[in-house]
C-alpha cells in the first residue's frame, strides 16, 4: 500500500482522487500532521533540522502511523523529485528472500547519491547526502535475509540510512534490532483519531447518525487506518442508496463483521450463563443438544467462529457473578478453541468443543 | 439437459429469492462507479457464486455470461511448471489458486499483475476495470495473502477483486480491512421452501408440503444440496406423494452404517473391519476431515446424553490432530479407537452401578 504513496508521489499515471483509497489521500504530508506519538515526532523532528538520521527501526500495532511517518519524513527531506531516486521500499508483497538482499539492496545502497539540483515547485528541501531504503513489515523477512542485511548496513553507513518498519520488534534479529535507533507507536488515543476522522467526514462530506463516529473508533481499536476504511466503506454504501442516508450503526456492525448482541447472549444461553445472573442453573440444564443447535445456528448464518469466539470471550470473562474456578476453565477452554482454529481445525467441531467445555465448567460452580 | 440447479439459478440481482436488503445494496453498488473489492463469506450452498455472478451481471450486462475455459501454465521460482484452469469472459476472469497447493502465491502475483496491468481494451465496456474472482479464498496460504495486500491498493483503477470465502477465520486482517465484507447466510426453512416451490412451479407440478419439510430438513440450509435433492426426489418417485425417505448421498448412508457397526460391538476385531470400510470412502474421495466429523455426529446421535460431550472432545481433538499431521487414517482410526474406549467404559460403569462419572476429559 505504502509502496503506492510513494508512487502517486512521484510524477506518474495520475490516480482520480475518487477512486483513492482514504487511507491514502490523507496520510500525513509531513511529520507534523501525524496524530499522536509526540515522543517520536520530536525526536525526528530534531534529526530533521540537523539533517542526519540514525538507522531507524519503527515498531508497535497496525494502524498507528509507521509507513505514514517515516514517508512523511523521506518526504521533507528530499522532495518530490528526489524521491524516487533517493528512496528505496520494500514491502511484504515484493520476493524479500536472501537474493533480493544481496542483489537489490546491495545495489541500491552502493550507490553513490547524485548531487543535488534545485528542486522543481522551488522549495528547497535540506536533501542530505544519504539514501533511504524502508523495510516495510520486516518482521516477515527470514531469518537469513535479515543476517545478510548487518554487513550492509555497516558497510555502506556513509551513504544509505535503513528504515525497518514492523509489528514485532522479537522477530528482528537482535544484531539487526541493535543496530538501529528504536521508535515505539503507541495504539492512537481516542482524542487524536476522533479528531482526524472528523476531519475526514467532513472534507469528505459524509453524514452518519450520532454517536457512529464513535462507534467506528471503539472496534477499530486504536488502528487508525482501520476506522478510516470502514468509514470510506461505509460511505461508499450509503451514498450509493437513492436517495443518499446517513450512515447507520447497524451497517458499521456488518461492515466489520462484528456479530451481533444477539448471537452471543443465544450462546450464553446454551452454556447456561446470562449477562445480568451469571450462571443459570436452569439454562444449564438444557443439555448437550441445546448447545449443539445453539452452534449450528451460528454455522448456518455464515458467522466466522474466530470473531464470535471472541466476542465470546469479551461477554463471558468480565461477568463478575461467575466464580473463579468456572471462569478460569472457561477461559483455557477459549484458548484452546483459539489454538485449534488458528492450526486450521473444523470451524463448526472446534466451537462446540468449546462450549461444551464452558457449559461443563459452569456446571461445576 | 442441464440440472434444476443450474437451469433454474437466477441470472440477475432482481431475480433472487432471499436477501432482498443484500441485493438492493449490491445493486446501488454496481450502479455508481465507486465498486470496492468484496469479499463474501458464508456456508456453502447459501448462494455466494449465484450472488457474485449476478454482480456481474449488472456491471457489464450479459456479455459476462459467454464464458471459455483456459488451461494456463505458471512458472514457480524453482522452475516447476503449474497448470491451472481458469474461467473467463472478456471483463473478468475466475481462478481457484488453492488447487495449486504452495505455490498458490506464483499464480497470485503472476495473474493478476497481468490484469491488473492491461486495460481494458473494448470501448464499449461499461466499467474501466476487470474483475478477478478468487475462489476458496480461506485456503490460501498466508504468502498469497499477503501478495495481494499490495496489488489490491496499487492497481485499484484497472481491477477489482471478489474473493468468495467460507469464514473470514483465515483470511488475514489486512485483506479483510481491504474489502468490503457481504455475508451471504444460509435461507432460513421458509425461505428455502420458497425456493422449492417455485422451481416445482416453473417445472408445472406441484410439490406436496411433507415433501418439502423433509428435503429442507435433510439439507440443512444448503439450498444446493435440497435442489439436487429434489431432482433425484423427482426422478424415482414422480408423483412425490405419502412418506418419501429422501436420498441421502451414498457416503452418508454408508457412514451411518459404519456408525451403526462401531455401536454394536467395541472390539480390536471390528476395529480392523471398520478400517477397511473407512479406507474404502477415502479411496471414494470424500474428504477426511468430513468423514470424520459426519461420523462423530452420527455416533453423538446413538450414544448416550452422559457421554456426547465427550465423543465431541475426542472428535475435535482428532480432527484438529488431522490437520496438523500426514497421514489422515491414522487419526480417523485412533478416534474410532477411543470411542470404543470411551463407550465400552461407560457400558462396563454402567454394569458395575458406579455412576461417578469421572468428566474431567
Amino acid at each position: 500500500m505504502s509502496t503506492f504513496a510513494s508512487r502517486s508521489a512521484a510524477p506518474g499515471p495520475s490516480v482520480d482522487p475518487k477512486l483513492q483509497p482514504w487511507v491514502e489521500k490523507y496520510r500525513p504530508k509531513t511529520i507534523d500532521d501525524v496524530s499522536s506519538q509526540e515522543n517520536t515526532v520530536a525526536v525526528l523532528q530534531k534529526a530533521l533540522a540537523s539533517t542526519n538520521l540514525p538507522h531507524m527501526l519503527f515498531y508497535g500495532p497496525p494502524g498507528t502511523g509507521k509507513t505514514s511517518t517515516i514517508l512523511a519524513l523521506a518526504r521533507q527531506l528530499f522532495g518530490p523529485d528526489l524521491f524516487r531516486s533517493r528512496v528505496l521500499e520494500l514491502n511484504a508483497s515484493d520476493e524479500r528472500g536472501i537474493s533480493v538482499v544481496r542483489e537489490k539492496i546491495k545495489t541500491f545502497a552502493r550507490e553513490t547519491p547524485r548531487n543535488v539540483k534545485l528542486s522543481s515547485d522551488g522549495k528547497t528541501y535540506p536533501c542530505p547526502p544519504f539514501k533511504l531504503i524502508i523495510l516495510d513489515e520486516a518482521d516477515s523477512m527470514t531469518q537469513d535475509a535479515q543476517s545478510a542485511l548487518r554487513r550492509i548496513m555497516e558497510t555502506y553507513s556513509r551513504i544509505t540510512r535503513f528504515c525497518l518498519v514492523c509489528n514485532y520488534v522479537t522477530r528482528i534479529i537482535d544484531p539487526v534490532a541493535s543496530r538501529c535507533s528504536k521508535f515505539r507507536f503507541r495504539p492512537l488515543a481516542q482524542s487524536s483519531s476522533q479528531a482526524r476522522i472528523e476531519m475526514i467526514a467532513q472534507a469528505e462530506g459524509v453524514k452518519t447518525d450520532d454517536g457512529v463516529l464513535e462507534l467506528i473508533l471503539n472496534l477499530a481499536g486504536g488502528d487508525l487506518r482501520k476506522a478510516i476504511t470502514y468509514l470510506q466503506t461505509a460511505q461508499r454504501l450509503h451514498a450509493a442508496a437513492v436517495p443518499p442516508e446517513p450512515i447507520s450503526a447497524i451497517s458499521i456492525h456488518e461492515i466489520s463483521g462484528v456479530v451481533p448482541d444477539e448471537v452471543i447472549d443465544s450462546l450464553l444461553n446454551a452454556v447456561g450463563v446470562t449477562r445480568e445472573d451469571g450462571i443459570s442453573p436452569a439454562l444449564i440444564r438444557g443439555g448437550f443438544e441445546t448447545v449443539r443447535k445453539a452452534v449450528k445456528k451460528i454455522g448456518r448464518e455464515g458467522w466466522s467462529a474466530g470473531q464470535v469466539l471472541e466476542q465470546f470471550h469479551d461477554a463471558l470473562i468480565p461477568l463478575a457473578t461467575i466464580p473463579a474456578i468456572p471462569k478460569s476453565l472457561a477461559a483455557i477452554a477459549v484458548a484452546e478453541c483459539d489454538k485449534a482454529l488458528c492450526e486450521g481445525g473444523d470451524e463448526e467441531l472446534q466451537l462446540l468443543e468449546c462450549c461444551l467445555q464452558v457449559r461443563h465448567a459452569m456446571a461445576r460452580g | 439437459m442441464s440440472l434444476w440447479v443450474d437451469k433454474y439459478r437466477p441470472r440477475s440481482l432482481d431475480d433472487l429469492h432471499y436477501h432482498e436488503a443484500l441485493s438492493a445494496r449490491l445493486k446501488s453498488l454496481a450502479a455508481t462507479g465507486d465498486f470496492p473489492h468484496i469479499l463474501f463469506y458464508g456456508p456453502s450452498g447459501a448462494g455466494k457464486k449465484t450472488r457474485i455472478m449476478c454482480v456481474l451481471r449488472e456491471l457489464y450486462g450479459v456479455g459476462v455470461e459467454k464464458l471459455r475455459i483456459d488451461q494456463r501454465v505458471f512458472v514457480t521460482p524453482s522452475n516447476r511448471k503449474l497448470d491451472v484452469n481458469v474461467v473467463q469472459s472478456n471483463y473478468h476472469i475466475e481462478l481457484t489458486p488453492s488447487d495449486v497447493g504452495n505455490y498458490d502465491r506464483v499464480v497470485i502475483q503472476d495473474i493478476l499483475k497481468e490484469i491488473a496491468q492491461t486495460q481494458q481494451v473494448d470501448l464499449n465496456a461499461k466499467q474501466r476495470f476487470k474483475v478477478v474472482i478468487i475462489n476458496e479464498a480461506d485456503a490460501l496460504t498466508r504468502d498469497a495473502q499477503a501478495a495481494l495486500r499490495r496489488t489490491m491498493e496499487k492497481y485499484m483503477t484497472n481491477m477489482r477483486l471478489i474473493l468468495c470465502a467460507n469464514s473470514t477465520s483465515k483470511i488475514i486482517a489486512p485483506i479483510r480491512s481491504r474489502c468490503l465484507l457481504v455475508r451471504v447466510a444460509a435461507p432460513t426453512d421458509d425461505e428455502m421452501s420458497r425456493v422449492l416451490h417455485h422451481v416445482a412451479k416453473k417445472e408445472r407440478f406441484s410439490l406436496p408440503d411433507t415433501a418439502a419439510q423433509s428435503i429442507i430438513s435433510s439439507s440443512e440450509g444448503n439450498l444446493r444440496k435440497a435442489l439436487l435433492v429434489f431432482e433425484a426426489m423427482k426422478m424415482q418417485k414422480p408423483d412425490l406423494s405419502g412418506s418419501i425417505d429422501v436420498a441421502k448421498p451414498d457416503w452418508e448412508t454408508y457412514i451411518a452404517t459404519v456408525a451403526a457397526a462401531i455401536m454394536k460391538e467395541q472390539s480390536a476385531q471390528r476395529l480392523l473391519e471398520v478400517r477397511g470400510k473407512i479406507y474404502e470412502l477415502l479411496s471414494h474421495c470424500i474428504p477426511p476431515g468430513v468423514v470424520l466429523k459426519t461420523l462423530a455426529e452420527r455416533l453423538v446421535d446413538l450414544v448416550d446424553p452422559e457421554i456426547k460431550p465427550q465423543v465431541i472432545h475426542w472428535a475435535a481433538y482428532y480432527e484438529l490432530r488431522m490437520r496438523m499431521g500426514a497421514k489422515k487414517i491414522f487419526h480417523i482410526e485412533a478416534f474410532i479407537a477411543k470411542f470404543m474406549m470411551v463407550q465400552k467404559n461407560y457400558l462396563l460403569q454402567g454394569v458395575a452401578q458406579n455412576m461417578e462419572m469421572d468428566m474431567d476429559f
